[in-house]
Order: structure tokens, then sequence, then C-alpha cells
């Protein structure tokens, strides 16, 4: 297995956000974690790249236990993470904002080069000396995949990669994480969006209130519109 | 004309230290969000080993070898002291970091006496730059020409290595977002350590650049700390071109604030920086920061009014404290007056810093000023003590109103920084002007009438006053003042949201803190009969700050026993050791990293814990992240 989450708990302060939250990532695979808005999708993704303060449990990436390690060194192992709000540095210009991402090239993961970037996402290649405050909320959204990508993850968290977005940025959203899962990386997606996972999951997790309460094939959660019903809007 | 050219050139050559350091200062709060209390100290390290170093070593490749090598052994200890105690306080709230780094100066400034004596050292002068030149009949000093061009190399170096080098550009990235670039993988602890490297290394080298012009002297840090926070209020703090924008401008001000007011030149820096306040309260390059949530201490504990049983045992601990003419002699008595004034001095901070939440490093100024106001008007205007009394502390009052003006429109560490900015204006008027003031000699003969002359009728007055203080401040937390007050302290969006005027709360609890000082510096110009500059300086401001600290910032009454106990201690060790501000900055340093909550919050604490028999707390915890947040 690329990765597996066991019994991750997570608190904010006195309040209990993650209960027992498991799943596995298999190698080049892409699973989708679904649930809606406050379910806890982003503490997720926090909490395995240690950004949340209070957590405990297993988190095995290629093997390794990074539960206790600090988040440079967890993200060095080659586990990227894309945050939901994006978080571009806005005072620095798109070629700056690559560079801050950049890690040594990893043996088991693709390489990415700038140029191969601004390949996936051409909108990038014509803006690189604008300041990321000066993006629009697509290119944002490019800009901060790819500057994940610069440090060669093998595996990506994607935090609800398609919020916000006009439909034809959706679209070329799709090709890229199509290309990436095709170039060998294993991706986590959380969506709230079915549609837009089903066209790019192998896998689907459910989370509702902090639990993981399904997990299958995407064929499996079709056969089930009871708990489609239940847990996602549409 | 070219008297005003060569004052000109001499604005700009004092400009180029100042440009420095404040540039160091604004580089280390860009991204460890620490204003560096300590940034003056490092500077005048630099200039004493600078010093040390030009002497021992000959030549022209010496003395610059020297001046280099110094900022570098400087930068040195700034990563010892980076990795030993900032890294274990960059979760705290800002103000114990404010306050660990001045108890680290004030522990420099002892040690340099220690090292290199109290004398002033005069040092070498540079090779290559020691003559003048002539320009239309008046002396340039070759080595101003010097520093004038080296501000801008500086400077452009500074922008090389921000926008050409790949650490420059983390720095930038991390100054907006620090968890961000840890979760791209870059390993924040070691860039804030370098970024502090580079800060302290650039304050160290202003310092060693100094040499030349101004005698080595073992105060040059305050001097140069508060010139540098004017500095980057003006410019804004993280801005780089706008310390140096900042840094010519202000000393252009003084160069020229000279000629028109010879006694109070600082006026004239005073009056641009308000003017800058209100046009742009984050600086001329500054950015608005968004408004941060504050937390003035570190757990959230509601407030509550006390029992009646409390209330009973207060009252009691009041008629006690009445007894002591009982049984004690006239020094123990004046002792008691004087911890019954700090009381006073103390509640008043903190019903500013704990109640309002605004952490003010200069609450001395309003102290000194009732003192000096009592002082003017038993001595100038001949009034009664009774009418001093109750005038004096109007002058206190005032003082607030005008610096809380501005100070309000500010918060958090530029607030710190304003508050102490302001009380270092009223201390060099106080000290300059001495026709009025009597300078450094200050008012002498304040004594009181004949009814509270004697020691133990001081002392009762003094309590009486103390209590009735105390007990109106905390009336005053639970009104709909204090309500109103406490909620522009936990989110000042909200409060606005709710209908609160948050400025106009802020500036009245300033008033109110400034005025309640006053009272207290007025019974104070009594108990001593005289008045000086020093009851308005910084060290009597960072006393309070620790006696609200060590009593506990989050409690409503701390302070009480604070100022009581660090009172007490105070005159103790000032009796024992002449190294008193070593070993105060040891303890300052001390309780925030070990015993942040203070006594009376530890008190609670244990008390709460008692209540409860399982203490909150998760054995599955995992360690916390190293990320700073």
């Amino acid at each position: 297995m690329k990765l597996t989450v066991q019994d991750l708990n997570s608190h904010y302060g006195p309040a209990h956000i993650l209960f027992d939250i498991g799943f596995e990532v298999g190698e080049g695979e892409v699973v989708a974690l679904l649930g809606r808005n406050g379910a806890g999708k982003s503490t997720t993704f926090r909490s395995i790249v240690g950004l949340v303060a209070q957590r405990s449990g297993r988190i095995m990436f290629e093997g390794k236990d990074v539960s206790a390690k600090p988040t440079h060194e967890i993200v060095r192992e080659g586990l990227g993470y894309v945050p939901e709000e994006r978080r571009i540095f806005t005072d620095l210009t798109v070629e700056e904002n690559l560079e801050v991402g950049k890690q040594p090239k990893r043996p088991n993961a693709p390489h990415w080069t700038r140029e191969k970037l601004f390949a996936l996402f051409p909108n990038l290649g014509e803006m690189k000396n604008r300041p990321g405050g000066r993006m629009s909320g697509g290119e944002q959204q490019m800009l901060t995949i790819a500057r994940t990508l610069m440090g060669n993850p093998s595996l990506v968290l994607l935090d609800e990669p398609s919020e916000g977005l006009s439909p034809k940025i959706v679209e070329q959203m799709v090709d890229a994480i199509l290309t990436m899962k095709k170039e060998g990386v294993s991706i986590v997606v959380s969506e709230q969006n079915l549609h837009f996972a089903r066209l790019i999951s192998d896998r689907a997790y459910i989370i509702e209130r902090g639990r993981i309460c399904f997990g299958g094939t995407m064929a499996e959660l079709d056969a089930r519109p009871d708990i489609r019903d239940a847990h996602l809007s549409l | 004309m070219a008297f005003y050219v060569v004052q000109f050139l001499t604005g700009l050559a004092s400009a180029a230290s100042l440009f420095l350091v404040a540039s160091g200062l604004s580089i280390i709060f860009g991204v460890t969000r620490i204003v560096n209390f300590a940034h003056g100290a490092f500077y005048m390290i630099g200039a004493y080993i600078a010093f040390t170093l030009t002497e021992r070593l000959s030549g022209a490749f010496g003395f610059w070898g020297s001046i280099v090598l110094a900022a570098l052994a400087v930068a040195l200890i700034g990563v010892l002291v980076e990795m030993v105690l900032l890294r274990r306080i960059y979760h705290a709230p800002e103000l114990f970091q404010l306050l660990a780094t001045f108890g680290l100066t004030l522990m420099v400034e002892d040690l340099v006496v220690l090292i290199w004596g109290p004398d002033d050292l005069v040092g070498r002068r540079a090779p290559g730059f020691k003559g003048a030149i002539d320009f239309f009949g008046q002396n340039i000093p070759s080595y101003d020409l010097f520093l004038i061009v080296l501000g801008p190399v500086v400077l452009g170096i500074l922008w090389l290595l921000f926008q050409r080098t790949r650490w420059g550009v983390l720095v930038r990235a991390a100054t907006q977002d620090r968890d961000m670039v840890a979760a791209l993988g870059v390993n924040q602890k070691w860039l804030f350590t370098s970024v502090f490297a580079v800060g302290v290394f650039l304050a160290a080298l202003g310092g060693a650049l100094q040499i030349p012009r101004d005698a080595v002297h073992h105060a040059m840090d305050l001097r140069i700390i508060v010139e540098v926070f004017v500095v980057v209020v003006i410019g804004g703090l993280g801005s780089i071109v706008g310390a140096f924008v900042a840094a010519v401008l202000v000393s252009e001000l003084n160069a020229f604030g000279i000629l028109i007011f010879p006694k109070i030149s600082i006026i004239l820096v005073f009056l641009v920086m308000a003017v800058v306040l209100i046009v742009r309260p984050w600086g001329l390059f500054g950015k608005p920061e968004a408004a941060a949530r504050k937390t003035p201490g570190l757990t959230v504990n509601p407030w509550r009014p006390l029992t009646s049983n409390e209330r009973l045992a207060s009252l009691a601990a009041l008629l006690l404290a009445a007894t002591l003419p009982l049984f004690a002699g006239n020094y123990a008595l004046t002792v008691g007056s004087e911890i019954a004034i700090f009381v006073i001095f103390a509640v008043s901070l903190h019903f500013l810093m704990s109640v309002g939440g605004l952490a003010s490093f200069g609450h001395a100024a309003y102290f000194g000023l009732g003192a000096y106001g009592v002082a003017f008007l038993a001595k100038m205007a001949g009034l009664p003590m009774i009418v001093c009394l109750l005038l004096g502390p109007l002058l206190g009052c005032m003082g607030a109103a005008v610096f809380g003006f501005f100070a309000v429109q500010l918060s958090g560490v530029y607030f710190a920084m304003l508050t102490l900015a302001f009380a270092q204006i009223v201390w060099s008027i106080a000290f300059q002007w001495v026709s009025v003031t009597g300078g450094d000699n200050g008012i002498l003969g304040v004594w009181p009438e004949k009814w509270a002359a004697s020691p133990s009728n001081f002392y009762w007055l003094a309590l009486g006053v103390a209590a009735l203080v105390t007990v109106a401040l905390r009336v005053m937390v639970f009104s709909p003042f204090g309500y109103a007050l406490r909620a522009t302290r936990d989110s000042l969006l909200r409060s606005e949201a709710i209908g609160i005027n948050a400025k106009r709360i802020q500036w009245t609890a300033f008033v109110i803190a400034g005025t309640t000082a006053g009272i207290g510096g007025a019974l104070f110009a009594y108990l001593k009969g005289s008045v000086f500059p020093d009851n308005l300086g910084i060290s009597l401001s960072v006393d309070a700050l620790v006696m609200v600290l060590l009593g506990g910032v989050e409690t409503v009454s701390g302070a009480v026993i604070g100022a009581i106990v660090y009172k007490a201690l105070n005159i103790w060790l000032v009796s024992q050791t002449d190294l008193s501000k070593l070993v105060l900055g040891g303890f300052i340093v001390l309780i925030v990293v070990v015993f942040p909550k203070g006594i009376v919050g530890m008190l609670e604490m244990l008390a709460q814990r008692r209540r409860k028999s399982s203490p909150p707390g998760s054995p599955l915890l995992a360690k916390p992240i190293e990320s700073a947040e």
C-alpha cells in the first residue's frame, strides 16, 4: 500500500473532530474522499501532513510510520499536499511560487520541471512573472497544484480541486489529474462533487461527521444509492 | 547654505546605521512575527566586540576585518539565542515574546558593564577615512561619506538577496504563510534561525560601524531601539525599502530638528510619526495586516466577580495590612507605602493589558507625568497637598489622552512599540527641557504636609488609595464598559459588528489606565519628596509589565499580588547585588518560559484541578508539530 491511515483522531482545542479515520491508497491509485461541507475532509488531510497539532493514530506512507514527524519531513518523504484554500504566495510571482515548492528528484516518483508543468497548465506558462495575488481563482488552483508537484511527490493529497471553478476550468483540472495519474502519482482527492470524483477516481470513501462510513469502488458506490443520498448532496 | 548641506549629509550618514538595525528588525519580524526587543542589545554588543577587535588587530585589514568579524560573532550569539530561547516561544502570545527579548536586553546591559566596564570607550578611526573634506568652508568627515554610500549599497545587496536567491524567495514566502512553506517541505526551523542570524548580523554591523563616529557605552541599546521602533512604525514593519526611507527621514528630522527646537528636537520626529499614523497606520511602505485573533493569555478562563467569602477574605487582608504601623518601623512603613503605590501602578497597567488586551511598554510615562504634575503644582503654584494629589494625575490623564489617541489606532506589537516610543519621548522632554523640569537633577523638595508626613499616616493614605483604585477598576471590569472593553480585546471585528465603537472604548481604557497610573505617580512624588526623569523611564515601564505578568495576565486582580511580591523582591535584590538588571532580566526570561501563567494564574489552575479530579487531555495526543503557527 502507498498510504495507510489507521485510527486517526484529531482535535481542535476541546473539540473532537475526527474519529478513528482509516483508509488505504494503493500504488498509482486515485481515491476520492467524499463528504459534505464540514464532514472532516480537510482536517483529515491536514492531520496526515501534520498541520493539526492534536492528533493521534498511525499514518504509514510507503511502509514508514510518519505520524510522529514534523510537516516538512512528511512532505519530503514524497507526500505532497494541496490545500483547499490554495494558499498561493500572493507577493511572489508564478515562477517564485514554483521555486518554493522545489525539492530534489525522487527515484520512485515522476520528476517535474517548470517546462513540464507549463505544458500541463499552459495558462501558467503565459504569466511566469505575474504575482500570485493577481491571478484568477482557476489560475491559482493550477498554480497550487503545480507548486506541490515541484516537490516531485509520489502521492498527492488534493483538497477540493474543483471548488469554485468554472466548468471549463474543471475540465482542464480533470485532464491534469488524469495526466498526473498516468505519470504514476497516487492521488487522494477530497470532493463534494460526485460527478467530478467519478471522472477521475478508482475508489471512494465517504466521510460524515468525522467518521468513515463507506469505502469501495465507484461501482460499489453506485450500487448503494441509499448511502449516496444519505451522505452526499447532489 | 553650505551649512545646511553639511547638516543634511550628517543626517544621511546617521541614517546608515539606523537603516541596518531597522532592516534587521523588519526581516526578523517578517518571518518569525517576533519584534525583537533585544535588537538594540545586539547592536550594542556589535559595537563593543568591534571595539575590542579593532584594538587588537592592526592595519586597514585589521580594522575592516574586525568590523565584519564582530558582526559575524554577534550573529552567532543570535543563533544561540534563537535556538535556546526563541524556539520555545514562537507559539506564545506576542506579549511574552516582547518580554522575553526585553529580559535579554536587561541581561546584556549588565553583562557589557561587567566585561567592558561602565566607562565610555572611544574607538579607532577608520583607516583611509580619518580626514575631513572641505565643503565651502564646512568640514565633512570622510567616514560620513563612506556611510552615506554604504546605506544604499546594503539596500541593494538585501534586495538582491531577497529577489534573486532561493533563500530570499523562501523567506518572502514564509513572511506570508509559514505553514504553507512547511507543507511544501521546507524546514522552517532552519529558515527561522538563518533569518534571525541575518537580522542580528545587520544590527551588529550597524553597531560596529558606529565606533569611529561615537563612543561605545552601555546605554546605546535603548537609544537605538527607540529610534528603530520609530523608523519601523513610520516605514512599515516588514518592509526593507520602508526601513531605508524612514531611517533617512528620521535622521534628517533629527539633524534639522536640532536647529529648530534645540532642546526638544525629538518633538519633530514625534509630529511626523503622528501624521503618518493617522494617514497610514501600517506605515509608509507597510501593508495593512489582517486582524488576527488576539489572545492576551494562554487559555480561556471566564472571569467572575468575587464570591462573598472571597470579598470578606480580601477585606480581612486589607485590614491586616492596615495594622502594619502598629508593629513595624519607619523603614518598613516606607517600603509598605512604596509597595502600595506600585500596586496602583500595576493594576492600572493590568486594566489596560489584561482587560483591554493592549500591552503598553511605556506605561511609566503616565506614572511619571502624574509625579511631575504634583511637583509643578506644589513647587510652582504652591497649592496644598490635597489639591495637588487631586489635580496632579490630570497631567497623566492628558498625556494618556493625547498619546492614547494615536496608540489605539494600532494593536499588538505596533501598539507596544508606539507606547514605548511615546514614553521615551516624554522622558527625553523631561531630561532635556532643563529650565522647566530641572533635567537630570529633577525637582526636589516635594514633601507631604503635616497630616500625611508621618510614615504611618502616609502608609495609610497610600494603602487606602490603592484599595480604592483596585476596587474601582474591578467594578469597572464587571460593568457594561468592562464587557465592551473585553469584547474589543477578544475580537475587534465582532465587537464592532455589534455596534461597539472599539477605538473609543480602547481610548477610554487607555485614559483610565493612564490617569490611574498618574495617581500612583502623584503619591510617589510625595513619598520620595522629589521627581526625576527616571520616574517615566523604560525600566519602570518594564517593572510594571513584570508585575502584571508575575501576578498573572489572565487573572482579574493578579497584578495586586504581582506588585507586592515583585516590589518586595526588587527592593531586597537591589540591596543585595549590583547586577540587579542581570538577575531581573534572567527572572523575566524564566517566567516567560517556565511560568507563563503567573502566581495567581497558577493558584487558580491548581484550584481548578482539585475541583475536577481528572484533568482533560488525551494520553494518545501526538507530539505537537514543530511548525510555528
